[in-house]
C-alpha cells in the first residue's frame, strides 16, 4: 500500500508540475551535486521565471557531450551547461546546438566571440603541490626534477586533454621531447579528475594536474593553506567552460533566459565557491579573499576550438607514443 | 502368455552402455519374488527400469494389460526404497509421508490420520514430526515402509534398502515387508543377495545372470536344486 | 528418459536463457545499427588487447599459484577462527573496485603502511603503479576466489583417502603426487580460466594502477570510443573483440571444471587427523598469515580512514543508502530468480548461456539500452532500472556458478525418490530444491546483493535527476574536493555490502 501511495504521489506531482513549464539542464554530475552550483542556480532563476528546473547530472563534460549526441534531437534537454572550449568544436559539429543572442561585458583572459556557446566560468590548469616546498617553473624543469606527479587520462577527462592541449599550445613541435621528459614523473594517470586529486591528497604523489583556483578551496571551505598552484613560465592553458541551447528545445526562450541568467550578477556570484572556478563577470565586490591568495598566471593559453579539435589526434599519438614505453 | 493381471516384461531389452539384460515374464498380482544374482549382473537395473528410471530400448512393460513403460515413475501404479535417501533429510516424517500421499505435499485431516496410522503400524508412533536424521536406522527402514504403505500402490520395490542393517534388525524389517504385503496384497520384486533373506518371504526367484532375467521359478524347488548359475553364485558347487 | 528435469525445467531453462541472450545482443545490436556497421581496429586498438591479455594472463597464474599453498592449509588445518577467515578473505571480492583500490593504496601506496615500514628499515620505496601493481590488485580481488575453487577440489578428495595414506604413512610428497596433484590438475585449469576471464574486464584497476597508457585495457579502449570519442561503431568492435576473448575464457573454464562453489560446502570437511606436522604446520600457518593480512590489511585501511569521515556525511547519505538497498535487493531477487531458472534444466548450454554476461561490460549493455530507450522514454527516468537490469546481468555468471551445482546435486541425491513420489514442477522446487540449495541460494543471493550495492554501474551514463545511489553519492563527493566525507561514504558502502551478504548467507544457513 506504501508503494502505491507512493507512486501515486509521484504520479500527482509530475501532474502538478506539468501546469508550469519545464526547462530541462544537462550538464555534469558535480555541478548538480549539493555542494556545486547547480541547487542555488536552480532556485534563483526558478525564482523569477515561474518555471521549474530540472537538473540532470552526466558524468562530466566529455560524458555529457556524449550524451546529447546520443539523445539527438529526441533530446529532452532544453540546456547543456558543463563542456568546454576542447569540446567546442565537437559540439558544433552535432549541429543539435541553436545560435544564442545572451552575452555579457566578460571579464576573459581571452575575446570571446562565438555565436553557439556562452562561457560561464573558467580557469588555469596547473599542478598543484604542498607549499613551502621548491617547486618547478616549468615542464621542463619538471621533467629534470624528481617529484612525482598524476594526471588524467586525456582519453576520458577534460583536465586531461586540457594538460595535452597545453603541451601542444606551449611547445608545438617539441611536445612529444616533453612528453618523453614527463615519463618518469609521471606516477599513473587516472581516469578522472577526482582519483587524481584523492591520491594526491592521500599524498601518494607530489604534485596533481588540476586548476590555479583548486588551493581557494583548500582556504576557503577548510581554512587550509597548504596546497599551492605552481605557476608555470611556458604559461597556463586555460579551460573555459561554456552553455548552450538546444535546437530541438520546446522551451527556446526560457533557454535564451537562462544562459543570460547564467551570465548574471546572481549566478556568476554563485559558481566562484561552489565550482571552485573564475566567473566570466567579475561579481561587483570582486572575489573573495582566497581568490586573491592564489598564483595568477602571468600568460594565458588557450588554442582555437577548431584548431584544438584538428590537433587533438596527433597530440594523442604523441602522448601514448611516450608515455608507452 | 495372454494379458493379464500383474507385472507382464514382454520381450524388454534393457542397455546401460556396454552391459545389456533382456527380460520376458509375467507376475501375478501378490506374488512375492526375490530377484537374486551376483553383483553387477543387473537386478537393481531390473528394479529401475520397472520403476521408470530407465527406459528399454526394446520390449514393453505392462501392468494389468496396459502399458507402464513411458510413464513417469511416478505415474506407475510402484512404490520403490532404494538402497539409501527413501526419505527427504530436510522433512520431517509428516511431511515425508504427506509426499507420499500427494505430490503436492497437502494431505487434509484424513490424509494426517492415514499418515499416523502407517507410522503407528511400523511402530512409529509420536514421531511424525522427527526429521529422518533423529532415527535410528532401523528406525528410518521403518519410516520408508510407512512411506510405501501410505502410497498404496499395488507393485512394490525393494532395492535392498536394508542392506545397512543388521542381520537382526533385516529380518525383522523383512518380516515387517511379509506382514505389510500380506495385509496389502501388493506385489513384490525384492532384490537380494542372501538365499535366506528369499527363502524368508519369497515364494518366486527371478535369477538374474548372464545378461538375461529369468522367468520366475518357485523358491523352494530352485533352492533345492540350483542351475549352474545359482550354484556358481552360491557357491556350493 | 522417462525421469530428470521435466518440461518445466527446461521451459524455465529455455526462458531465462532467451532472456538473457535478448539483453546482451539487443543493446548490441542496437549500438551497431547506431554506429552504422563496425571500425578496423587500430594499431593502439591491438596493443590494448595485447596488454588486456598479458595483464589477465599474469593475474590468473599468480592468483591461482598463491591460491595453492592457501587453499591447502586450509584444507588440512583446523583452528578456532577458520569460518570466519574464509568469510573475511571473501571480501574483497565483494567491495566496489575503487574502494578496494584506495584501500590497497593505504597499504602498498607510497605512503601506505608497507612503505612506511621498510623504510624504517633502510628498504624501498617501492612503487605500486604499472603492470605489478594492476596484477598485485587482481591478485587480492581474485585470490580468494581461487582460494574457494581449489578448497572445493581438496575437500571433494573423499577423507577415507587421506586416512588410508596416512594408515600407509606416505610421506607428504606421495601423498601430493597420489592425491592431491590429480585433484588440482583438474580443478587448476577452471580456476584459471575463471580468473582471467574476470580480469580482462578490468577498467578501473587496470586505469588507477596502470601508471599510464601502456596499460590501456580493452574496457578502457570501449570506453574511451564511447565517451570521448563518440566513436559508437569502434567501440562496438572492440567489445565484440572483448566478448570474444571472454567468451572463449567461459567455455574453455565450463569445459575444464564443474566446481562446486556453495558457500555452505566450505567447512564440511571432517577432522584431518593425518595432516603432517612439523615446519609444514608452521609453513601452513605462514601462509594463513600471509593470505590474511594481505586480504585483511586493506580493509582495516578502509576502516580507519573512513571514520573519521563519518561525521562529516551529508543528509542526503540515508536516501542514497535506500535507493542502494532496493537496487540491492531487487538484483538479489531477480538474479537468483534467473538463476534457477538456468540451473533448473541441468544442462551445460544453459549454464554456458548464464556465463555470457561476463563477456559484455556494464558500459557497452548500458549504452545498447540507452540507445533502445532513447527514442520511447528520456533515458534518465529510466536509470534505477536499468542499473539494476545491467546488475542483475552482471550478477548473474557467480550466482549461477554457486546455484547450478547445488542444484545437480540435490537432484543427483534425492532426485530419484522425488521422481518416484511423482515430484513435479512447482511441488518439486518447493519440496526437493529450494530446502536443498537454501545454503548456496543465500550465498548467491549475497552475492548478488553487495555486487550490485558496489556498483556505480550504468547511472553515470543514464544520468540522474534527483535519485542517488551511495556509490554514486561517494563519487559526487570526491568529485567535490570532499575527500574525507567520500572516504566515510564508503565506508558506509563498506558496511552495507558487507552486512547485506552477511544477512543473506545467514539466511541461507550453513546447514540446510
Amino acid at each position: 500500500m506504501k508503494h502505491l501511495a507512493l507512486a501515486t504521489g509521484c504520479l500527482l506531482a509530475t501532474q502538478a508540475v506539468a501546469e508550469t513549464p519545464v526547462l530541462n539542464v544537462y550538464t555534469y554530475e558535480s555541478f548538480t551535486s549539493e555542494w556545486g552550483p547547480g541547487p542555488q542556480i536552480e532556485a534563483g532563476f526558478e525564482a523569477q521565471c515561474g518555471c521549474d528546473v530540472v537538473f540532470t547530472g552526466v558524468g562530466d563534460g566529455a560524458a555529457l557531450l556524449s550524451r546529447v549526441r546520443l539523445e539527438g534531437a529526441r533530446s529532452e534537454a532544453d540546456v547543456v551547461v558543463g563542456l568546454d572550449t576542447a569540446l567546442m568544436a565537437r559540439a558544433r559539429a552535432t549541429g543539435l546546438f541553436a545560435p544564442t543572442e545572451a552575452s555579457a561585458e566578460y571579464d576573459l583572459p581571452i575575446p570571446w566571440e562565438d555565436p553557439d556557446f556562452v562561457p560561464f566560468d573558467w580557469g588555469y590548469f596547473a599542478f598543484v603541490g604542498e607549499a613551502g616546498a621548491e617547486h618547478p617553473t616549468s615542464f621542463e624543469a619538471l621533467a629534470a626534477s624528481d617529484l612525482s606527479i598524476v594526471i588524467q587520462d586525456p582519453r576520458s577527462s577534460t583536465p586531461g586533454l586540457g594538460l595535452l592541449m597545453w603541451v601542444k599550445a606551449a611547445y608545438g613541435d617539441r611536445a612529444s621531447e616533453i612528453w618523453e621528459g614527463l615519463a618518469d614523473n609521471i606516477l599513473t594517470v587516472t581516469p578522472g579528475w577526482s582519483e587524481a586529486y584523492g591520491l594526491f591528497l592521500d599524498g601518494e604523489a607530489d604534485l596533481v594536474l588540476s586548476y590555479t583556483t583548486s588551493p581557494a578551496y583548500h582556504i576557503i571551505a577548510e581554512g587550509d593553506d597548504s596546497k599551492v598552484a605552481l605557476p608555470f613560465e611556458e604559461g597556463h592553458y586555460m579551460q573555459v567552460e561554456i552553455a548552450g541551447r538546444l535546437a530541438a528545445s520546446d522551451q527556446p526562450e526560457l533557454a535564451e533566459q537562462f544562459l543570460q541568467y547564467l551570465l548574471g550578477a546572481e549566478a556568476q556570484g554563485v559558481l566562484p565557491e561552489t565550482n571552485w572556478m573564475y566567473p566570466v563577470v567579475l561579481p561587483e565586490g570582486g572575489l573573495a579573499e582566497g581568490f586573491q591568495q592564489i598564483v595568477t598566471p602571468d600568460k594565458a593559453l588557450l588554442l582555437e576550438a577548431g584548431e584544438a579539435d584538428a590537433l587533438r589526434e596527433e597530440a594523442l599519438a604523441e602522448w601514448r607514443a611516450a608515455l608507452a614505453r | 502368455m495372454p494379458e493379464q493381471d500383474g507385472l507382464h516384461l514382454k520381450q524388454v531389452e534393457l542397455m546401460q552402455g556396454d552391459f545389456r539384460l533382456s527380460a520376458d515374464f509375467a507376475l501375478g498380482a501378490g506374488a512375492r519374488v526375490a530377484v537374486l544374482g551376483p553383483s553387477g549382473a543387473g537386478k537393481s537395473t531390473l528394479l529401475g527400469a520397472i520403476a521408470g528410471f530407465l527406459d528399454p530400448v526394446a520390449g514393453q512393460i505392462l501392468w494389468d494389460g496396459a502399458r507402464i513403460d513411458r510413464l513417469a515413475p511416478g505415474a506407475r501404479p510402484v512404490a520403490m526404497l532404494f538402497q539409501d535417501g527413501n526419505l527427504f533429510p530436510h522433512l520431517n516424517l509428516m511431511r515425508n509421508l504427506a509426499l507420499g500421499i500427494s505430490p503436492r505435499g497437502r494431505v487434509d485431516a484424513a490424509g494426517r490420520a492415514r499418515i499416523e496410522r502407517a507410522l503407528e503400524r511400523v511402530g512409529l508412533e509420536g514421531m511424525a514430526q522427527r526429521r529422518p536424521a533423529e532415527l535410528s536406522g532401523g528406525q528410518q527402514s521403518r519410516a520408508a515402509l510407512a512411506r510405501v504403505l501410505v502410497q498404496a500402490r499395488p507393485l512394490m520395490l525393494l532395492d535392498e534398502p536394508f542392506a545397512a542393517l543388521g542381520p537382526a534388525l533385516r529380518a525383522e524389517m523383512l518380516a515387517l515387508v511379509a506382514e505389510l504385503q500380506a495385509e496389502t496384497g501388493a506385489t513384490l520384486l525384492m532384490v537380494s543377495h542372501d538365499p535366506k533373506d528369499a527363502e524368508r518371504i519369497a515364494d518366486q526367484i527371478v535369477l538374474v545372470d548372464e545378461g538375461r532375467a529369468a522367468p520366475p521359478a518357485p523358491t523352494a524347488a530352485l533352492l533345492a536344486d540350483p542351475p549352474p548359475g545359482l550354484r556358481r553364485y552360491l557357491g556350493d558347487g | 528418459m522417462a525421469r530428470g528435469a521435466g518440461a518445466l525445467s527446461r521451459g524455465a531453462g529455455l526462458a531465462g536463457a532467451a532472456l538473457v541472450l535478448a539483453m546482451l545482443a539487443l543493446p548490441l545490436a542496437a549500438i551497431l545499427r547506431a554506429a552504422g556497421g563496425g571500425v578496423r581496429p587500430g594499431p593502439a586498438d591491438l596493443s590494448a588487447l595485447w596488454f588486456t591479455l598479458e595483464q589477465a594472463s599474469l593475474s590468473a597464474v599468480l592468483s591461482v599459484a598463491l591460491a595453492v599453498p592457501v587453499a591447502r592449509a586450509l584444507a588440512r588445518r583446523r583452528f578456532a577462527g577458520r569460518r570466519l577467515f574464509i568469510t573475511l578473505t571473501g571480501a574483497p571480492f565483494l567491495l566496489p573496485v575503487a574502494v578496494a583500490v584506495m584501500g590497497l593504496l593505504a597499504v602498498f601506496g607510497a605512503r601506505g603502511w608497507l612503505n612506511a615500514a621498510a623504510g624504517t628499515l633502510g628498504l624501498g620505496p617501492w612503487r605500486i603503479y604499472g603492470l605489478h601493481g594492476v596484477v598485485l590488485a587482481h591478485v587480492f580481488f581474485n585470490l580468494p576466489l581461487a582460494v574457494r575453487i581449489l578448497l572445493q577440489g581438496w575437500q571433494a578428495i573423499p577423507a577415507e583417502r587421506f586416512r588410508l595414506a596416512a594408515t600407509l604413512g606416505l610421506p607428504p610428497g606421495q601423498v601430493f603426487r597420489l592425491l592431491e596433484g590429480p585433484m588440482l590438475r583438474q580443478a587448476v585449469p577452471g580456476a584459471l580460466a575463471a580468473i582471467f576471464a574476470i580480469c580482462l574486464g578490468s577498467f578501473s584497476v587496470a586505469l588507477i594502477l596502470g601508471g599510464g597508457p601502456a596499460a590501456t585495457t580493452l574496457e578502457l579502449a570501449i570506453y574511451q570510443a564511447f565517451l570521448f570519442d563518440s566513436d559508437l561503431g569502434r567501440a562496438a568492435v572492440l567489445a565484440l573483440m572483448q566478448a570474444g576473448l571472454v567468451a572463449g575464457a567461459a567455455v574453455l573454464s565450463l569445459w575444464l571444471t564443474r566446481m562446486d562453489g556453495s558457500g555452505s560446502g566450505l567447512d564440511r570437511a571432517s577432522q584431518r587427523r593425518d595432516a603432517p606436522g612439523g615446519w609444514r604446520r608452521g609453513a601452513d600457518a605462514l601462509w594463513l598469515v600471509l593470505a590474511g593480512l594481505f586480504v585483511v590489511l586493506p580493509l582495516v585501511a578502509l576502516v580507519l580512514k573512513g571514520l573519521p569521515g563519518l561525521a562529516d556525511l551529508p543528509a542526503r547519505t540515508w536516501p542514497a543508502v535506500g535507493n542502494s538497498l532496493v537496487v540491492s535487493l531487487g538484483c538479489a531477487a531477480l538474479t537468483v530468480t534467473l538463476a534457477g531458472a538456468l540451473s533448473a534444466p541441468m544442462a551445460r548450454w544453459a549454464e554456458g548461456v548464464g556465463l555470457m554476461p561476463l563477456a559484455l561490460s556494464s558500459l557497452v549493455l548500458g549504452t545498447g539500452i540507452f540507445l533502445i530507450l532513447n527514442p520511447v522514454m528520456p533515458p534518465a527516468r529510466a536509470a534505477l532500472p536499468v542499473t539494476l537490469l545491467v546488475n542483475v546481468l552482471m550478477a548473474l555468471p557467480f550466482c549461477l556458478r554457486v546455484l547450478a551445482p547445488a542444484w545437480a546435486r540435490a537432484e543427483a541425491d534425492h532426485g530419484r525418490l522425488a521422481d518416484q513420489l511423482g515430484l513435479r514442477g512447482l511441488s518439486r522446487l518447493r519440496w526437493l530444491i529450494l530446502p536443498r540449495i537454501r545454503g548456496p541460494l543465500g550465498f548467491a543471493a549475497g552475492i548478488a546483493a553487495a555486487l550490485s550495492m558496489g556498483d556505480l554501474g550504468v547511472i553515470t551514463l543514464f544520468g540522474t535527476e534527483d535519485r542517488e545511489t551511495l556509490p554514486l553519492l561517494m563519487y559526487r563527493l570526491m568529485g567535490a574536493y570532499r575527500t574525507e566525507a567520500a572516504w566515510g561514504a564508503a565506508l558506509v558502502l563498506l558496511g552495507l555490502s558487507f552486512g547485506i551478504f552477511w544477512v543473506f548467507d545467514r539466511m541461507g544457513g550453513r546447514d540446510a
